[in-house]
């Protein structure tokens, strides 16, 4: 009978954290930031279809990059698990920080327990009644749990974009000052990002009971030009 | 998370019963006298050009005792379009309870609202799911309407007990004063009406409802409660306000009081 060879555990460790940011920096990267009215979320993608921003509940949005099935698949658990809370108990109830928490066991579960780790960085935002109770969390592809102040950046190049992108951003911006402080970092100085390359979503304070909106492409033109 | 065999999809229901919620009242409660509870009464809804018009009555009634006077009957299903029900008041807002969520939660997952049929059938499908209560005097009788926004203009619905899904063609009216209400609008109707004379039709509806029917409420100018009327155009679910009501109700006290004076009994 043959012998498994012995791997150390730093080693399997290592070996799919490495196989997990090779994943997760082959897609496009994606920025949040607060602005006075809320959160905007901003994504590099192509696609006008499949979302990498999207609404989970009130006043909780979602953000994910990586691998498209499998982001998307904790998205659904997502809204599953907030519908599901705000029906048993209230919609106050329902909140991005035990979502958080509960993103944060999957993945870490996953990430030492399977073969294959989820090649997925995602973002829970909630927006606040005001800008001091707005939260990010951020959660890598091990379960790690960041709670973020003011800006976040997801995927691949996440540092250079997240050193741009400190230099202008305020959060006293206004929404079109922030989308064009987003779009600027994700593409940098060597290349232009039009409105059907990007996908804007906002978590906005004055949106109603519902504070998520998508911008269409000629909204976000507006802003760029 | 579930698998991809046992993944309840986008219905909120099914997800509920997933993880071990049951969102209706099933169960063997035969036999026995059914507790008093409150009943909900008159609703109705009409086409106009551009949309619809509902509205709906405040009172609810325990047996002869009013039980409330503010209760809201008619409330915005998602964004175009809303439902009204009459019938046992305690199961009716649960089962609008579920269907608001299961819209919002169908629009979530899939990234689009249902079709305006969908919604329709959806709301069919948890009045059949309330037979076994309706057997029991706790039946629900939803109207629903909406703007359709493939087919651009507005369409209504009505359903039975057992989940019986009727679209009519101009308008519908329903609860314990809706066959004076119906004929209010009967009489009234005309097609592709401007839309403040539709709001005004509703509204005599419910005042001559209110008039013959003690279990329906009409406007109560003493303590400022007005009927809950909205229109849903292919801008949305908009709520009247109370000042824009309360000088219609006010004309049909005059136009009374006039006939009154000049001699009729």
């Amino acid at each position: 009978m043959n012998q498994p060879f012995y791997v150390s555990p730093e080693q399997v460790m290592k070996d799919r954290a490495d196989y997990a940011r090779k994943g997760i920096a082959r897609g496009r990267a994606l920025v949040a930031v607060q602005y006075v009215d809320g959160i905007v979320l901003v994504a590099e993608n192509t696609s006008n279809t499949l979302r990498k921003i999207s609404e989970i509940y009130d006043r909780i949005g979602f953000a994910g990059v990586g691998k498209y099935n499998e982001f998307d698949s904790l998205r659904r658990f997502g809204v599953r698990n907030a519908d599901v809370k705000g029906y048993q108990y209230s919609r106050d109830d329902v909140e991005a920080r035990s979502l958080a928490n509960e993103y944060a066991q999957i993945l870490g579960q996953t990430f030492t327990h399977e073969m294959k780790p989820l090649e997925v960085e995602i973002l829970v935002a909630e927006v606040g009644f005001t800008q001091e109770s707005d939260q990010l969390f951020h959660i890598m592809y091990d379960g790690t749990l960041v709670d973020e102040q003011g800006m976040s950046v997801l995927g691949g190049d996440a540092e250079a974009i997240s050193a741009r992108l400190s230099e202008t951003w305020r959060k006293e911006d206004d929404l079109r000052a922030a989308v064009r402080g987003c779009v600027a970092a994700l593409c940098g100085p060597d290349r232009t990002l039009g409105a059907g390359d990007t996908e804007v979503a906002v978590l906005s304070r004055s949106n109603g009971r519902r504070c998520f909106r998508r911008l269409d492409d000629a909204e976000v033109s507006g802003f760029l030009v | 998370m579930f698998g991809p065999e046992n993944d309840p999809g986008s219905s909120f229901v099914t997800l509920l019963r997933r993880v071990g919620i049951e969102p209706f009242g099933v169960g063997d409660a035969t036999g026995g006298v059914a507790p008093s509870t409150p009943h909900a009464t008159t609703v109705l809804a009409l086409r106009f050009d551009g949309g619809v018009v509902m509205a709906g009555d405040r009172r609810a009634t325990v047996g002869n005792r009013i039980a409330n006077r503010e209760m809201e009957k008619l409330m915005p299903a998602d964004r175009f379009s809303g439902v009204a029900i009459s019938g046992s008041a305690g199961p009716a807002m649960d089962m609008i309870k579920v269907f608001q969520l299961q819209l919002e939660h169908f629009e979530k997952l899939d990234g689009r609202a249902i079709s305006l049929e969908g919604k329709a059938n959806q709301l069919s499908q948890l009045v059949r799911a309330n037979l076994p209560a309706a057997m029991q005097g706790f039946g629900v009788y939803p109207i629903f309407a909406g703007y359709d926004l493939l087919r651009e203009t507005g369409r209504l619905w009505d359903f039975d007990g057992t989940g019986g899904r009727y679209e009519e063609r101009d308008f519908v009216a329903t609860g314990s004063g809706g066959g004076v209400a119906g004929t209010v609008l009967k009489v009234g109707f005309r097609p592709a009406m401007p839309v403040e004379e539709a709001v005004t039709l509703a509204c005599r509806a419910l005042h001559e409802a209110a008039d013959v029917d003690a279990a329906t409420g009409g406007a109560d100018a003493l303590r400022g409660i007005y009927p809950v009327v909205a229109t849903i155009t292919k801008d949305g679910w908009m709520r009247r306000a109370d000042d824009d009501l309360a000088p219609r109700f006010e004309a049909f006290r005059t136009e009374q009081r006039t006939i009154l004076e000049g001699g009729a009994s």
